[in-house]
């Protein structure tokens, strides 16, 4: 059987991590590949890299972190952030990337995820889709980190995306992120049940038993977290063990 | 000892050259069929669709080259496919160093997702390729399509049904999963393979 998984998000600026972490065992806890790399040894199932640098000299930057990243993490990782050609995609995949994640790129100009599907195949090309629950009960999509509201409606993107050759879709939504009051287990089940693809769930992840229920009632395939693993409110192989005790299937 | 990595018209390739650096072995990625065929070991990796890789192979002979290689050879995801006899992947007659067909997952039940992405266990193993290996380990696997069980299944996983997730004739090797990407087991695995 396949196992639920569970995957560290790690935000990184000019190649290094954003947000701090309470690491000390950690010889430099600001550097990417040192923090992958303790994740995938504390049993992280893979690694999202999500660049926010915006500097001219981003490509460069990137695509040197994600050789580095390759080199030394033995779990796969996507990377995204601010990816928006064909062209981008193949020099992260060139440096060892096993997935990309594109969002606003993908939303303004849908036919690049028919173009990256046909050059890379749909395993490498995760949507990311950022979405708010507004007044009338609906979810719709943001762009530009959740600051763009766009007026589509979250399943209907997430339905043509899927068409167009999305491999999995990570699914964030704004009025969860950051509260740690759990995750949307409404939408998060709405697109698992009716996609072909994977669901990873992310946003609102703060206890473990969150975790059990956007599996168990969210249906999601995978979960992601960032600050609760940085600051070791919740250590991996918790997790890992918690899920396990309540039945869930994880790697262990 | 030179270790060869087939260079084709596939993804990956870059991430199998790096797992074999982190467990401190080097190897050459190439097309060349001089270095291929003089090579201790081969490894055919990939991620891809499979009649465009397969029209690749045959344009450049290398077809030809790998069902003729004597020292051990590692086919991997997309790899592993392409020794097979067919796939049904744009309906492609593939190499035929294994028998098994290679089918498109059809789950009964819509919540089990194609391709299957993520860790799953492989077990009833049997080759020196799983020496170290223990049962129901979990390893890496991204696919739509799966190799069918038959006499020269060495690895089962279960995924809509039990299928062939390691495959193994004379000196030829398929694994469907991901070694390079499967934490310790898979550097175990690939260990083995050099070991052979």
């Amino acid at each position: 059987m396949l196992t639920k998984r569970i995957i560290p998000c790690l935000d990184i600026k000019d190649g290094r991590t954003v947000k701090g972490t309470n690491f000390v065992d950690l010889r430099d806890a600001g550097d990417p590949v040192e923090l992958g790399r303790l994740y995938a040894e504390q049993g992280a199932d893979e690694l999202v890299f999500l660049d926010i640098t915006a500097t001219v000299e981003r490509r460069k930057t990137l695509s040197e972190l994600v050789n580095r990243i390759s080199h030394q993490i033995n779990i796969p990782f996507t990377v995204g952030g601010g990816i928006s050609s064909v062209e981008d995609v193949r020099l992260l995949l060139q440096n060892g990337a096993d997935k990309i994640s594109v969002n606003t790129a993908a939303f303004k100009r849908p036919d690049l995820l028919k173009e990256l599907e046909k050059d890379f195949g749909s395993q490498c090309v995760v949507l990311a889709i950022d979405t708010r629950q507004e007044a009338d009960g609906e979810w719709y999509v943001y762009l530009n980190g959740g600051r763009t509201p766009t007026g589509k409606k979250c399943m209907e993107w997430a339905e043509e995306a899927v068409a167009l050759g999305a491999g999995e879709i990570l699914l964030t939504s704004m009025n969860h992120d950051g509260t740690k009051k759990g995750f949307a287990i409404d939408i998060t089940r709405r697109l698992a049940d009716k996609l072909s693809i994977p669901v990873i769930a992310s946003g609102g992840g703060g206890t473990m038993q969150h975790f059990v229920d956007v599996f168990e009632q969210g249906h999601a395939d995978a979960a992601l977290a960032a600050s609760i693993f940085h600051f070791k409110e919740i250590g991996i192989p918790d997790l890992k063990e918690y899920l396990h005790q309540k039945g869930i299937r994880v790697r262990l | 000892m030179e270790l060869a990595i087939v260079k084709y018209n596939a993804g990956n390739i870059q991430s199998v050259l790096y797992a074999l650096e982190r467990i401190g072995t080097t190897a050459t990625v190439t097309d060349d069929h001089a270095v291929l065929q003089r090579a201790d070991k081969v490894i055919f990796p990939g991620v891809g669709e499979a009649s465009s890789a397969m029209r690749y192979l045959r344009e450049k002979g290398l077809d030809a080259l790998l069902i003729n290689l004597e020292q051990p050879v590692l086919g991997i995801c997309l790899g592993m496919q392409l020794m097979c006899a067919w796939s049904e992947e744009n309906d492609t007659r593939c190499l035929g160093i294994f028998n098994e067909p290679v089918k498109l997952f059809r789950p009964a039940d819509r919540t089990i997702k194609v391709p299957q992405i993520g860790w799953n266990t492989i077990s009833s193993l049997r080759s020196p390729l799983f020496a170290n290996v223990p049962e129901n380990s979990y390893c890496y696997f991204v696919h739509s399509y799966y190799a069918a069980m038959g006499e020269q299944t060495i690895g089962i996983t279960d995924y809509v049904q039990p299928y062939s997730s390691a495959l193994q004739t004379k000196n030829f090797y398929g694994v469907q999963f991901h070694p390079e990407k499967s934490a310790k087991v898979g550097e175990q695995i690939l260990k083995n393979f050099i070991a052979l």
